[in-house]
Formats: structure tokens, C-alpha cells, sequence
């Protein structure tokens, strides 16, 4: 029988033909009428038409005529909901028919048709169903529970589904208790009140274990998943479901030894690490993660994936398996990348031979990822495993011979890191590499090669040739390269001051007068300024010791590891990704490993050795030299966070020399930042160029609340963000401190913001120099303007915030304070606010109080005081009187969406007696509010909004 | 610096996580669809356009089988000219849908044979049935071929009498699915077939870079009732702890020459695991007819059937000379038999001469390989082929990189030293003992990735 020619059926009048044999008598005629009709279905042809028709062929005797019809209603009763009560009948019956696979069947697809009227049929066969005599129908039914909780979450719980599932768990049937913990899972994390339906205890566990050893494979797999969300009570209990578990691991599906496998990584967390038990499960856990390799290509990868996160956490696991990861001509690209990603996690001094020379193999392969990846993988050996360093060299030094141009600049790519990780150890291999120069045509390639003429161009004669041939093209350069070419060139000049003068000259100019770069300009004001007043303290900032790399790269951060260990087997260890990063909406709860509870030793133990093998930074390709930015000379070896330390010892440095250096040029480069382009510079050098260009700040203290933390580190994967915001000279401005508690360094920031009421958005990209150290922060400013798209959040200042860095993305929200909203043109004319605020109506008039000022604190003992500081916030008063004693104080503010604002200040005298230094007074304001500024008049019954957002920044300012 | 903020408009209308497959879709290899099955709400018809674009249509040629579109994510198999898409939202357990596709292709080719365009279509309706079936809401259900035939037919609805029914859905769900009640057969029969696959990879120097053997064993079982079986192998582990309970040191020296180490073993769904692992004893009701018992892995002590010793010359830049030499190595007594050695060859042959003083050899251009094929050859001998191979000039630059020669052939032994030593059959209803079960053993040792590199 041939059921292809339903596919061929294109001609016109189809629906119509089709809708006559639905119709016919013959009940052969009818079923081949329903193929074709499905077969449209799955091309993607709309058949919904011949709904009615396709109904009436559905109280049949015919299983196969029954099953189809059912496909059919599957797919458009949502379209049609009122048609598909015609089958409502159809189902209620079949439920009582007394074959059971016919029972399943229709409780199986009534659970599928997402019609209101459907469901609300659906719940008595269901309550049948699921005590039905026939374990056939209760496995079906189980499911079909979480189907209709899909649909209507409160129907399910109204309706004591729950408590029936419940009962499922101890059933005699064992596929019907997986089923049931599978829906009963999916249930408790979709649910919305985030409170466990399903309790785990002593006794359902044991329940559960017993099924497991009796259910199908993938039953096993929905129990073990289950299982590994449960926390034991003591040791003990881990051990005892440990041993109950180890037996799933010789089993042939993968997906059940997977799931074995992160039960059991999951509880030996709670086991002492040393004890004979974790040795031997460890043991265990080996054999059969080695033979998922000898799987199908598409396990074998989930597999690996796996694996890497396996050995990261446990490293010893595996180490004396090396050889199986050895790649196969014939595996799949993506097998072969990630075997090498495994390979190079175990290689040790032990192995290291064989991986070496496997790894030359690779390089020779055709797969370009492949082989690059192989001669990066080289690079890493020398740095993990010093003995091997000589070997790999000579490797690489072969590879480079072979003129395969890819194999080359990836290889003079890890070359530069070998020079860092041993210094003056093979740089007699740098000829070599200079004869290779003209063949690079990658940015990091190049910005390699070039650093390692800059860094050793003492032994290289024609360093200063080699550098000015790059020169020519310097505006076609890549950023990276760029900077690194203006920082190898200084270093040639502080090396060999006498020939290279010329070309230093032309490096700066190039970088300062003809870039429109901010990184690179300010990097060579910098070196320019370094270079004229003390080329000694140039030598000592460009030619300081660099810290020695680490020797793990890439490794995951360890909370990220912890989750996704708890997340093995699952496509978040596929991606190496949490979930929340590609599911949307609620992901419930987040997974982290169980804390051992006998061993708070243990614990400390391991945090002081996380610390102890927390690495330094191999830095990123893209800046070469944040060396530059963390030197301090004079001052104490502080990693310089903050402006304070730049003010300290640069600015010193830097004083002096500033006229002579700008001399006759100054004004030209005074000028020469672009008038469109605002200062976007980190705030740590903001201050030295503000110094450079004349820009002082403002001579009084300008208000800006304290940083608050936006994103605490934990939910941060190790970044924490705290921040505030601040107006200067009408440039509205985040101040972030970006402090990175993680192991590996983060790089790659950027920053969006949500649509918000005041049309917040960044005015320049985030500008993060170098990449963050691990236990380093970094204080930067974030130019806003208000010019993006409005759209009102509650309350009025809540504005959200997403950061992306190279570790994941990340959403908080934070409320902005009102007065950076406050204009510098916020001044009225007295006449112009003596009818404004006649012309307000009073219901648009808001009091509040301000208490406790300390009139000692600088300025506010008089009102005058009170006004300049106010002012200084774009608060301006307009006028004052005395009405019986008692000051008032008429002032008025411009927002920057137009909205105009006027206040009345009432300082009255507090209580006096209490305390006698610091006198307190009760300040009293109204708020009345520009109505006609309003183009939405639906804006004005909810003056109060604005109302309180300013009184929060009086409240602030004032206290200040 | 594309990011979604979508975090914030959708929380407040995201109602529910589900834990499953959303989907299931066959693609022809134009991208056309042959079967599409959505099981969850959360995936529409767009994604099967997704599918299509990104990876059937892909400028760039995939490189993962999980592919994330939109914050959907796809896990796909090819197999011949046939696409199978699993579809999903959620964080579902990645190994089990790859293991599930894999089942689902092995149901459907016990069905109809092989996946094909043309296969699929004309068994579209069985399909759908079995998708059915096999994969509710998403959760993968009872799988098993044997199983699924006693109900899903293609002979239409078969009248089965309630008896029948019940007996069917007590199998799909029953504690042993995979045997029904009231097997009878007059002769009591059951073959053991033991079968290897000797991996290899070897160094032109001859030395061994990684050699494993995978070993599985077949069983067709023809016994009556409800047979307990038990299986006893030369596995180091199971006869230790069974020379402990003995305690004879006479016996552990017998035992502990022919004793292998097994680094895994795997086996199959009717093997009491839990007995494995306290008493390393394998017990099990059979399915009737074939199965795969238990599959093992081991890579200590391989004796390697044969050795190849390659020679590779370049002479000029056109020219190249090629011996291989091949010794087998094993008792003179066995005969090794569909010998194959693949000798690779550069893209720019132009011609090859061959001499052999054994079997035949071709040189295939459509395969740019030699093809040297001896019919049997028995142990401890050796044979030669040299080959002279003519290149045309070429100015690409590019290097031939040498892929390894590859070595074919099938030997009766088995490889790892595997010894079945017993397999015994107790059915305590019936009135057969395990005396009368009649039992064949067979070892067949093959080439798996048999490879030298030259």
C-alpha cells in the first residue's frame, strides 16, 4: 500500500472533491478521504474547511479511521471551538468503551484540544480514568493531568486531580508511577504559588526506587530527574539512595545513566570528599561516562558536553582516560571540537606526550575550526603543563613552517601567550615569527604579532622598520590593533629613544588629531602627556613586570558550575548556559548543589582553596595593556578603583608638564574632541582629562544619593553592580562601580535600557576598558540622555535595566531620583509663576513634609542657605516672604520632558529642645503642577506621580 | 548588541514551563515536510519554518545537532536524505529526546525498513499512529518494537477479544513488557551470538594510540513460559567475588588465567540491574526471539588480529609509491575471512598501478581510495600490496592531509578473550529443565574503526 500519493494531490477543486468522499457511504472511500486531508494538514495546506465533515467520520468502529480523525481535531478544534463541541459526545462515550486502548485514546486527545467547552467535559472521564482497572488507561491519564493543568492550572487543583495524582505515586503499575511523577514534576514547577506539590519524603522515595528498577527506560529517566531534586536529610540517606541508584549506570539507554549520573554528583556533594564511599562511586562513575562515547554522534556530543562540565568539577574523575577522547577521522565536527575541549581539561604532565602529538595530527586536518582550535589547544598545554612548554614551542615553530596561513596566525596568537606565561625563555623563536609578518591578515593576529615586537623590540633590529611598515595603514586597522601599534611603538621609543623620535611623533599624532576613537585618543593624551613630563615614570608605567598568566582558561565560573551540575543531562548542559538564558518565563526555582552539613571545615577549607587557585588574568585580545590603566607609581599598590587613586599619584605626575606639552598645540587639542561626541571616558580617567581639557566641576557639591546595590553578585553570576545617579553641568549620568567576585575575569560589557517614562537611554555605549579582573571593580559613568522612547512605568522613576556581559545577561531595576530630571532653564519669571500658580487648580496642589533637617549641616541655617542648595540642583527660587513669622519660599523646576513645577517651601522650627547641636526643623511644601504643560490631559489627574518623585529628591537633597 | 528585554513584558503573562518536546517534524532533504506533530501549545507552525531556514537551508552548514532559534531550541538527526526535528521551549532532558529520535527511527524502520523520503511517505498514517503512541504530551511512552506490533497494525483495527486487550495493556505497562504469557514451543532452543568490534587507532610507527573492543551479545531465545535465565561470562569481577564465596584457591587459579577485565558493561532492560551490582550474577526473563543481551567495553589485553605496516614515498611531485603490508596474527588453525584494506589516495590521482600477491585490488576513483579485497586468510601469514600512484600537477596550495588506512575483516574469536561459561534456564511452571534447552554459542570478532595511520 502506498500512502505517498495523498502528498501529490494539488489539483483545484480539492476541498470540494475531498468534502464529497467524506461524505460517502463506502467507508474505504471515507478513510482514504481522511488521509488526503491529513496529508494536506502536515504540508501546512488549511483544510480546516472540511471541519464538520471530518467530525462525522468520527463515531467509527475503525481504530485507525478514529486515531486520524482525532489528529485532525487536534490540529484546528482551537479554530473552530464551536464545532468542536460536536465531538464532545464522541469522547464522553469512548471514555466508557470497553476497550481500554479506546478509553486511553480519548482521554489521551481530549486532553490535547485546547477548547474551554472540551475541558470543562473533560474532568469527569479523567476522575474515572485515573482510577480506571486498566493500568494502560491510568498511565495515560496521569499525563493527561499535567495537559489540562496546561490549560487551566486552578481547574486541576479545584478539582482534586492533584491529590488523585498523589495517589498514582504508589501505584502497583510502575509506568503508571513515572508518569505520574513526570506530570507531577511538570506541575510543580509551573505552578504559580512556587510551593512543592509534591513532597518528597522518606516514604514516596522509597516508592519511587522501587519503581525504578521495574519501569521502562524512560520512565527510569522521569524518576531519576525527580529524584535528583531531593534534598536527603543526612548522609546517610544519601548514601543509602546512592547505592539504590549506581545500578542504573550499566544501563544501555544514555539518557538514563545521564540521569544516574547527576543524581549522583548531585548527593555526593553532601558526602564527606575524602571518604571510601565518594572514592568508590567516583570509580564507578568513570566506566560508563567512557561508554556514552560509543554511542550515536548526537548522544555522544550531549554526552561530552556533559563530560566537560563533569571534570571540571571533579577533575579526577576521568584523568587517566585521556586516550578515549582522542578525536576519530571519520567523528562528526562537532564531536572532534568538543573531544579536544576535553582533552586539553585532562591533559597532565603524565599524558602530556601523547596529547602533543595527537594534537600536531589535528593541526593537519582539513576542518579550518577544527585546526585552529588544535594549535590553540598546543598554546594551552605549554601554559597548563611547564615541561611540555620546549615541545610545544618546536611544535608550533613546525606549524608555522607550513605556511598554512590560518595555522599561522592562530599560532603566533598563542605564541604571545607562551612569552607571557615564561618570559625569556624562547624569544630566540621571534625571527621566525617576524618573517611571517606580512602573511597576517587577522586583527588578532596582527595585534599579536605586534606586541611582541613592541615587548622585545630591544632584540629585534628592525623593530622600528617593521612597526612604521604597519603605520601606513593605521586608520584600516582594527582597534585592537591600533592601540596595540601606539603602545608597541612607545615601548620602542623608551627602549631606543635616539632613532625612533619621529616615529613616536607620528604614532601620537596619528592616535590623538586624526582618531575619532575615544580608547585610542585618550591612551595616547596619556602617553603623550607620560612621555613629556618624566619619560622615567614612562618607562616605569609602559615597561613594568606583567603579571603572569593563568593557567586554566575558560573555566566556568563555579556558582554557573554548581547550577548546571545540577542541570546534567538537561539542554542547559548542553549550552552551558542556566535555563532562565533560553527559556522564557518563570523557570522556577534555581538549582544549586547541596552543602555538605558535617563539614563546615570542609567548606572553608574549599573556599580558601578556591581562592588560592583563583587564577590570573590571561587579558583579553582587545587590550593588551590594561597594564596601563592599574599602574600606580608613587602610590601604594592599590588596584586603582576609584578616582582617588588617580588623583593621587597621576595627577601629580601629570601637573607640571601639561603646558609644556600642550605649549603650542594646546588649544587645537583642546579642541579636538568632535563637538558631537560627549566625554565617555570611565570616570577613572575622566578626571585627568576634564584636567586636560579645562572642564571643572561645578563648585558646590553637587547632590547625588548614595550607590545602592542594583544587582547583588549572587544573582549577578559573580558580577555586582551598585550605582547611582548624578546631574553635572546638565549631563545626566549613571555612576556604576561594576565589582567582579567571580573566578574568570568578565569582559564584553554593554548595558540597555528599558523604555521608561522620562525617555532615559544611554547616550554612548558602555565603555568598560579592560577586561575585569576577578576581585577587581571598576567605577564607570554612563552618559544618559533623554531623548529615547517614553513610556510610563510605575512608579513614574522605575527604570530597567539589562547588562550583558561575557558571562550571560542580566535584568534588574532600579528608581531614578527625580532631580536629575531637573533642567538648568528651570528659572520662571516672577510674573509668569504668580499666574501659573493661580492657574492651577487646587486639586492639583500636593503637600508634603520634610522633617529633621539639620540646620548645622553646611548652608541650611538660613533659607538662603536652603535655596543654594536647592539650587544647586536646578531648584530655583523664584521669591520669598514671611507670613507670621514663618519663611516661605516660592520656587519653580523644568523637567526635561517640558513639565514645569512649582513649589511653595514652608520652614517652620522644630523642636528645639531635644537636641541642642544639631537643631531640627519640620519643612512643609506644596507641589503644584502645570497642568497645561500636559498634551495628555489624562496625565493630569495623576499629578501626584510627579508630585512624589519630587518630594523624595527635596527630601534627599536636604538632607544631604 | 541585539539583547531582548523581553523579561519584562512577558513575565506578567507567562502562565506555565512544561518539561518535554513541544514538537516532532520530518523533513525531506529540500526541506519539505513529510510529518509534523505539535504536542505542546507553546510551538507553532513558524517553527517549522525555522527549522527550514536555519539549519535544512543554512548558508553555513550546522555544526551542533541542538540548534537555538529564537529562544526555541531544535535537536536533529540525519540520517540518508531524511531530516527528524525534535522542537521544544523548555529545558528538557537533552539525552533522552537524542536517545528518544534514535528509538523512534529504529521502531520505524522495524516497521517498514529503511528511512526514506519514499518510506515515510507511503507509512505517513503508521507514523502518525506510532508518534501517538510512543510520545504523549511530549513524554516518551513504551517503545518497544515487539510490544508496539501486538497493537499497532496496519491491518486495520484487529477484533480482539478482552482477554487479548487486557493482555496487551498489561504488556505496554506491565513490570516484564517485553514477554507476554503462554509462549509454547516443542523444541526448547536458545543461540548465543557473541560479537566484537576491535577498534583501532595505530601510529605509522606501529604504536597502539588507542585500541578498544565493543562487544555485544545477541540472544534468540525459543523457550517456553516464563523462563528464568542466568548468564555467567569470565568477567574479572563476577568470578572474583564468585572465588570468594568458594574460597578455593585451586579454582581461582584456573579461573584467573581466562579471567578479562570488562571497563563497562550495559545491558538490556530485562536485566535485573539490581542483582548485577550486589551479586554480579546476570539474571533475566528472555524476550522471545532476538535481542541484544548486554553490551561491554574493554580495553586491556586485546589481542589485535592484524597488523598493517604502511610505507608511503613521494617521489617528486607527481608521483607516489605506497606499500602496505598486512600480518594476521592469530592461531594458524582460523581462518580470517572479507578482508578489506582501503588505502586513501590524494584528490589529484591520475592513475595507480597495483601488484598484489593476494586477492584482488582496484583503484575507485569515486572513492579516491585503493580497494584491496582478500576472501580468507589464515593466521600467522602475511601479504603485500604496492602501489604506484601518478598525480597530476596542481597549483593549489593546499596539502593533502593523509586520511588513515582503514582495514576490514571478520574473525571467529573473539578478540577480548569474552568466554560465555554458562547460561542456564529454569522455568519452574512447565516441565522443561535446563538440560533440555538445546544452546548454541558462536564468537564472531570484526573490524570496528580498524585505522593506521600513514
Amino acid at each position: 500500500m502506498t500512502d505517498s500519493k495523498y502528498f501529490t494531490t494539488t489539483k483545484k477543486g480539492e476541498i470540494f472533491e475531498l468534502k464529497s468522499e467524506l461524505n460517502s457511504d463506502k467507508k474505504e472511500k471515507k478513510k482514504e478521504a481522511v488521509k488526503k486531508v491529513i496529508a494536506s494538514m502536515t504540508v501546512g495546506k488549511d483544510v480546516s474547511a472540511l471541519f464538520p465533515d471530518v467530525v462525522n467520520c468520527m463515531q467509527t468502529d475503525n481504530l485507525e479511521l478514529k486515531k486520524l480523525v482525532y489528529l485532525y481535531l487536534m490540529n484546528y478544534a482551537k479554530s473552530q471551538p464551536d464545532m468542536a463541541i460536536m465531538a464532545v459526545n464522541t469522547f464522553v462515550k469512548d471514555c466508557e468503551d470497553p476497550n481500554p486502548l479506546i478509553r486511553a485514546l480519548a482521554v489521551r486527545t481530549m486532553g490535547c484540544i485546547r477548547v474551554d467547552k472540551i475541558t470543562e467535559y473533560l474532568c469527569e472521564p479523567l476522575r474515572k480514568c485515573l482510577k480506571d482497572e486498566d493500568p494502560y488507561v491510568r498511565k495515560t491519564a496521569a499525563i493527561c493531568v499535567a495537559k489540562l493543568h496546561d490549560i487551566n492550572a486552578s481547574m486541576v487543583e479545584d478539582q482534586g486531580f492533584l491529590d488523585q495524582l498523589k495517589e498514582l505515586l504508589s501505584d502497583s503499575n510502575p509506568m503508571v508511577v513515572a508518569n505520574a511523577v513526570a506530570s507531577l514534576t511538570e506541575i510543580n514547577e509551573a505552578s504559580s504559588s512556587g510551593q512543592p506539590l509534591m513532597e518528597l519524603n522518606a516514604a514516596t522515595m522509597n516508592k519511587l526506587l522501587t519503581a525504578l528498577n521495574e519501569c521502562t527506560e524512560w520512565g527510569q529517566v522521569f524518576i531519576l530527574d525527580a529524584l535528583s531534586q531531593y534534598s536527603p536529610k543526612d548522609e546517610r540517606e544519601a548514601q543509602s539512595i546512592c547505592e539504590r541508584i549506581t545500578p542504573r549506570l550499566a544501563h544501555a539507554n544514555a539518557a538514563v545513566v545521564l540521569s544516574a549520573v547527576k543524581c549522583l554528583m548531585k548527593f555526593m556533594e553532601l558526602m564527606v570528599s575524602d571518604s571510601e564511599f565518594v572514592k568508590n562511586l567516583t570509580k564507578k562513575l568513570a566506566p560508563p561516562l567512557v561508554t556514552l562515547l560509543s554511542s550515536e554522534p548526537e548522544v555522544q556530543y550531549v554526552a561530552l558536553r556533559n563530560i566537560n562540565l563533569i571534570v571540571q568539577k571533579r577533575p579526577d574523575l576521568l584523568k587517566h582516560e585521556m586516550k578515549v577522547f582522542f578525536v576519530k577521522y571519520n567523528d562528526p565536527i562537532y564531536v572532534k571540537l568538543e573531544k579536544l575541549d576535553i582533552m586539553i581539561r585532562l591533559a597532565s604532565e603524565a599524558n602530556i606526550v601523547q596529547v602533543l602529538s595527537e594534537l600536531k595530527e589535528y593541526a593537519t586536518e582539513v576542518d579550518v575550526d577544527f585546526v585552529r582550535k588544535a594549535v590553540r589547544a598546543i598554546g594551552r598545554c605549554a601554559i597548563k603543563v611547564e615541561t611540555s612548554a620546549e615541545r610545544c614551542v618546536s611544535t608550533l615553530l613546525d606549524l608555522i613552517q607550513t605556511k598554512v596561513n590560518y595555522v599561522v596566525q592562530e599560532a603566533i596568537v598563542v605564541i604571545k601567550d607562551i612569552f607571557r606565561k615564561y618570559p625569556n625563555k624562547y624569544e630566540s623563536i621571534i625571527s621566525t615569527l617576524c618573517e611571517n609578518l606580512d602573511t597576517l591578515d587577522e586583527p588578532e593576529a596582527r595585534a599579536s604579532m605586534i606586541w611582541i615586537i613592541g615587548e622585545y623590540a630591544e632584540r629585534i633590529d628592525n623593530a622600528d622598520e617593521l612597526l612604521e611598515s604597519f603605520l601606513e595603514g593605521f586608520h584600516d586597522e582594527n582597534t585592537q590593533v591600533q592601540l596595540q601599534l601606539l603602545t608597541a611603538i612607545v615601548k620602542l621609543f623608551l627602549k631606543r629613544p635616539t632613532d625612533t623620535q619621529e616615529l613616536v611623533q607620528q604614532v601620537l599624532s596619528l592616535a590623538t588629531q586624526d582618531s575619532d576613537n575615544p580608547d585610542l585618543r585618550d591612551r595616547g593624551f596619556i602617553y603623550w602627556r607620560l612621555l613629556s613630563t618624566d619619560p622615567g615614570a614612562a618607562k616605569e608605567v609602559v615597561l613594568a613586570e606583567k603579571p603572569l598568566i593563568a593557567e586554566e582558561t575558560d573555566l566556568i565560573e563555579p556558582t554557573l558550575l554548581d547550577e548546571l551540575i545540577c542541570h546534567i543531562a538537561s539542554l542547559a548542559s548542553v549550552y552551558h548556559k542556566p535555563p532562565s538564558a533560553f527559556v522564557e518565563g518563570r523557570t522556577g526555582l534555581r538549582r544549586a548543589l547541596p552543602k555538605s552539613s558535617g563539614g563546615s571545615d570542609n567548606d572553608s577549607a574549599g573556599d580558601q582553596q578556591q581562592q588560592q587557585q583563583q587564577p590570573t588574568v590571561i587579558p583579553n585580545q582587545d587590550s593588551l595593556i590594561p597594564d596601563l590603566l592599574n599602574m600606580d607609581i608613587n602610590a601604594p599598590p592599590v588596584v586603582p578603583t576609584a578616582q582617588s587613586a588617580f588623583s593621587g599619584g597621576t595627577l601629580d605626575l601629570l601637573g607640571g608638564g601639561l603646558d609644556s606639552l600642550l605649549g603650542g598645540s594646546g588649544a587645537e587639542v583642546g579642541s579636538s574632541p568632535a563637538p558631537g561626541i560627549p566625554p565617555v571616558a570611565p570616570s577613572s580617567t575622566a578626571g585627568l582629562l576634564g584636567d586636560i581639557f579645562g572642564i571643572t566641576s561645578s563648585s558646590a557639591p553637587v547632590y547625588s544619593p548614595p550607590k545602592q546595590i542594583w544587582l547583588p553578585a549572587n544573582r549577578g553570576k559573580g558580577m555586582e553592580i551598585t550605582g547611582t545617579f548624578s546631574r553635572k553641568n546638565g549631563v545626566i549620568s549613571m555612576d556604576l562601580t561594576l565589582h567582579n567576585k567571580a573566578m574568570q575575569p568578565i569582559t564584553g560589557f554593554a548595558i540597555q535600557l528599558n523604555k521608561n517614562s522620562f525617555g532615559i537611554t544611554p547616550a554612548a555605549p558602555l565603555n568598560v576598558p579592560a577586561p575585569l579582573a576577578p576581585n577587581q571593580s571598576i567605577d564607570v559613568s554612563l552618559i544618559l540622555s533623554t531623548s529615547g522612547p517614553v513610556q510610563r512605568m510605575d512608579p513614574l522613576t522605575n527604570l530597567q535595566v539589562a547588562i550583558k556581559n561575557s558571562v550571560d545577561v542580566f535584568y534588574f531595576a532600579t528608581v531614578m531620583p527625580m532631580h536629575i530630571f531637573f533642567c538648568e532653564d528651570g528659572a520662571m519669571d516672577k510674573r509668569v509663576f504668580l499666574s501659573t500658580w493661580k492657574d492651577i487648580p487646587s486639586q492639583n496642589e500636593v503637600q508634603f513634609n520634610i522633617e529633621n533637617i539639620n540646620m548645622n549641616a553646611d548652608g541650611l541655617s538660613t533659607t538662603d542657605g536652603i535655596s543654594n542648595k536647592l539650587q544647586s540642583s536646578n531648584i530655583f527660587t523664584i521669591a520669598k516672604r514671611n507670613v507670621e513669622g514663618q519663611d516661605m519660599l516660592y520656587q519653580s523646576i523644568k523637567l526635561t520632558n517640558g513639565i514645569w513645577v512649582l513649589t511653595e517651601l514652608k520652614v517652620q522650627p522644630g523642636n528645639t529642645t531635644i537636641v541642642h547641636d544639631s537643631v531640627n526643623l519640620t519643612a512643609s511644601f506644596k507641589c503644584k503642577q502645570n497642568a497645561s504643560a500636559f498634551d495628555d490631559l489624562s496625565l493630569k489627574s495623576r499629578a501626584t506621580d510627579v508630585a512624589q518623585g519630587i518630594f523624595e529628591a527635596f527630601d534627599g537633597i536636604l538632607h544631604f | 548588541m541585539e539583547f531582548y528585554m523581553c523579561v519584562y513584558t512577558s513575565c506578567a503573562v507567562c502562565q506555565t514551563s512544561s518539561k518535554m518536546l513541544g514538537g516532532l517534524f520530518i523533513y525531506n532533504h529540500k526541506g519539505e515536510v513529510l510529518i509534523s506533530r505539535v504536542y505542546r501549545d507553546d510551538i507553532g507552525r513558524n517553527a517549522v519554518d525555522a527549522f527550514r531556514v536555519n539549519v535544512i537551508h543554512a548558508r553555513q552548514q550546522v555544526r551542533s545537532p541542538v540548534t537555538n532559534i529564537a529562544r526555541t531550541s531544535f535537536f536533529h538527526i540525519k540520517r540518508a536524505n531524511i531530516w527528524v526535528a525534535a522542537v521544544t521551549k523548555q529545558n528538557v532532558n537533552a539525552s533522552q529526546v537524542f536517545e528518544f529520535l534514535l528509538k523512534m527511527l529504529e521502531v520505524m524502520s522495524s516497521y517498514f525498513g529503511k528511512i526514506s523520503e519514499e518510506n515515510v511517505k507511503n507509512n505517513f498514517v503508521l507514523i502518525y499512529e506510532l508518534l501517538d503512541e510512543i510520545l504523549d504530551f511530549g513524554y516518551p511512552q513504551n517503545t518497544d518494537t515487539g510490544v508496539l506490533k501486538t497493537f499497532i497494525t496496519q491491518q486495520g483495527i484487529k477484533t480482539a477479544s478482552k482477554e487479548e486487550q487486557s493482555q496487551i495493556t498489561s504488556q505496554v505497562t506491565g513490570q516484564i513488557g517485553w514477554r507476554r504469557e503462554g509462549i509454547k514451543y516443542r523444541r526448547n532452543e536458545l543461540f548465543l551470538d557473541v560479537i566484537e568490534y576491535v577498534n583501532l587507532l595505530m601510529s605509522p610507527q606501529g604504536q597502539v594510540l588507542s585500541a578498544h573492543v565493543a562487544g555485544k551479545v545477541v540472544m534468540k531465545s525459543y523457550l517456553s513460559g516464563m523462563p528464568e535465565c542466568k548468564f555467567g561470562i569470565n568477567d574479572k569481577i563476577v568470578m572474583d567475588a564468585k572465588r570468594d564465596v568458594a574460597g578455593s584457591s585451586d579454582e581461582s587459579q584456573r579461573s584467573g588465567k581466562t579471567s578479562i577485565a570488562i571497563d563497562d558493561c550495559q545491558f538490556h532492560q530485562c536485566v535485573k540491574l539490581s542483582k548485577f551490582e550486589t551479586e554480579h550474577s546476570i539474571s533475566f526473563v528472555p524476550p522471545d526471539g532476538e535481542f541484544e543481551l548486554m553490551r561491554y567495553r574493554t580495553t586491556k589485553d586485546i589481542s589485535l588480529p592484524f597488523r598493517v605496516i604502511p610505507l608511503v614515498r613521494e617521489v617528486g611531485r607527481t608521483k607516489m609509491e605506497v606499500k602496505v603490508v598486512i600480518k594476521s596474527n592469530f592461531k594458524p588453525s582460523l581462518l580470517a575471512q572479507k578482508i578489506e584494506v582501503r588505502i586513501p589516495t590524494p584528490l589529484n590521482t591520475s592513475g595507480v598501478q597495483l601488484i598484489c600477491m593476494k586477492g584482488k585490488a582496484k583503484y575507485k576513483a569515486s572513492e579516491n581510495a585503493i580497494v584491496w579485497k582478500i576472501k580468507r586468510m589464515g593466521g600467522m601469514k602475511e601479504s603485500q600490496i604496492s602501489a604506484e600512484i601518478e598525480l597530476l600537477q596542481t597549483d593549489t596550495k593546499k596539502k593533502w592531509t593523509r586520511p588513515p588506512i582503514s582495514m576490514n575483516f571478520e574473525v571467529p574469536f573473539a578478540p577480548s578473550g569474552f568466554k560465555v561459561r554458562y547460561l542456564k534456564v529454569f522455568e519452574s511452571k512447565l516441565n522443561y529443565s535446563d538440560h533440555d534447552v538445546i544452546k548454541w554459542v558462536r564468537y564472531i570478532g570484526r573490524s570496528g574503526l580498524y585505522e593506521t595511520r600513514c
